[in-house]
């Protein structure tokens, strides 16, 4: 027992492979049985996944899933930004430049108008619920851009930490609803080809969302949406704490 | 030991029906594409993190939409020129066959204890920026960049 539990640890990487490929496997005979090949084995797979990470979370309290229980530590090695980053751009081979360029203009204003819109979004829900102060409001339309320009606006304009912990709560109910919804509404918003992807992720921008839900939709969309989203929250970062800031401080302060 | 000197000659014969094969040395070119691959992710990331600087915002901005364009240009630039081989191609498409399983790493080592227990103000906020995000996505994708006229390609089906 002691070797197989040393033989798990030392080859961390290579487990998360093979987890990995388990629960594909499963995500494949639940497609193919359960649903009669309705829904697609990786939109399955991807919430097989996040209820994992579920898991994981109550089981050590921590914030990295399943990677916090340390046997299983390679998943936090081959889901991690690098590997992630890698196959994101890999995905690129094949795409074509013509496409994106044809949709350039939709993608950038849905670019501007996706960050603003989530913006005044969470900081108007973030009013009903008693906010007034503009570092609060601005602090929580940030993470309802996404997780990562909340807590950095937060932290510049000086938020306390329950409201950052809330922004960043924000931004990860989107990314996470984005990952399972979007392969169930695809069709009905029209997300079947290279311009409405780029749209999507302009609009969403939530890149672990955009990427993942596109995925488990028609991979051949993943890199049209990557295209825009990964240009979201740099967007965000610029414009939450200075622009928008400035706005809210005019509407409320 | 005599084994060892066994498989030891079993992957020089399979490497030498490799090479017969496609007459190019199929274990030498893979890793070209996985470089070049490499190379566009570690050039995209650095302009991004520039176009951060100069920004004045502590992120990346943009690297990995960059780097994507820089490989996406390259391939087409050593396809058009037929410097493209299969096998550097599949160097590439390997990591790109494998994004979904990766996508399913990230999806497990995600916060969603975090998301479930965040309280009705974020829970609220993320569910609506989500769903009017969702319903302008029909709108906008309707915005055409000006001179361009020809219909956008559409994958044949949506499962």
């Amino acid at each position: 027992m002691d070797a197989l539990i040393a033989t798990v640890k030392d080859n961390d990487l290579v487990v998360a492979f093979a987890l990995v490929g388990l629960v594909m496997g499963v995500a494949i005979l639940i497609s193919k049985f359960l649903t009669r090949g309705k829904f697609q084995a990786s939109a399955i797979a991807i919430i097989l996944g996040l209820v994992l990470a579920y898991v994981g979370g109550v089981a050590t309290g921590g914030e990295d899933g399943l990677a916090d229980i340390s046997l299983f530590s390679g998943i936090g090695l081959m889901g991690g930004g690098m590997l992630i980053n890698l196959a994101i751009v890999a995905t690129g081979f094949g795409a074509s430049f013509d496409e994106m360029k044809k949709s350039g203009l939709g993608g950038i204003i849905a670019l501007v108008l996706g960050v603003v819109l989530s913006f005044v979004i969470g900081a108007v829900i973030a009013w009903f619920f008693g906010y007034r102060d503009p570092i609060d409001l601005t602090t929580i339309g940030a993470g309802t851009a996404t997780y990562i320009v909340g807590p950095v606006t937060g932290a510049a304009l000086g938020a306390g930490s329950g409201v950052i912990a809330l922004s960043v709560g924000a931004g990860l109910v989107k990314s996470v609803l984005t990952m399972v919804v979007t392969p169930f509404v695809a069709k009905y918003i029209g997300l079947n080809n290279p311009r409405s992807a780029i749209v999507f992720g302009g609009l969403l921008g939530t890149t672990s969302g955009v990427t993942a839900g596109l995925a488990a939709t028609d991979k051949r969309l993943v890199p049209y949406g990557a295209m825009t989203s990964t240009f979201y929250t740099g967007l965000g970062l610029l414009m939450a704490p200075s622009v928008l800031f400035f706005a809210v401080k005019a509407l409320v302060g | 030991m005599a084994s060892l000197t066994s498989s030891y000659r079993l992957c020089e014969v399979r490497a030498r029906e490799g090479e017969a094969q496609s007459n190019s040395g199929v274990f030498v070119v893979i890793i070209l594409g996985v470089a070049l691959l490499s190379g566009s992710l570690l050039v995209g990331t650095w302009i991004g993190t520039l176009l951060g600087d100069v920004l004045g915002v502590d992120a990346n901005v943009g690297g990995v939409g960059i780097a994507m364009l820089l490989l996406i240009l390259s391939t087409n630039l050593l396809a058009r020129t037929g410097r493209l081989k299969p096998e550097t191609s599949s160097g590439i498409s390997f990591w790109s066959g494998m994004y979904i399983p990766i996508v399913v790493a990230m999806a497990a080592t995600q916060n969603v204890v975090g998301a479930v227990t965040a309280g009705p103000v974020a829970l609220v906020a993320g569910v609506a920026a989500v769903i009017i995000s969702f319903a302008l996505v029909p709108v906008l994708s309707r915005v055409k960049t000006p001179g361009v006229d020809e219909p956008v390609e559409e994958f044949a089906e949506v499962k």
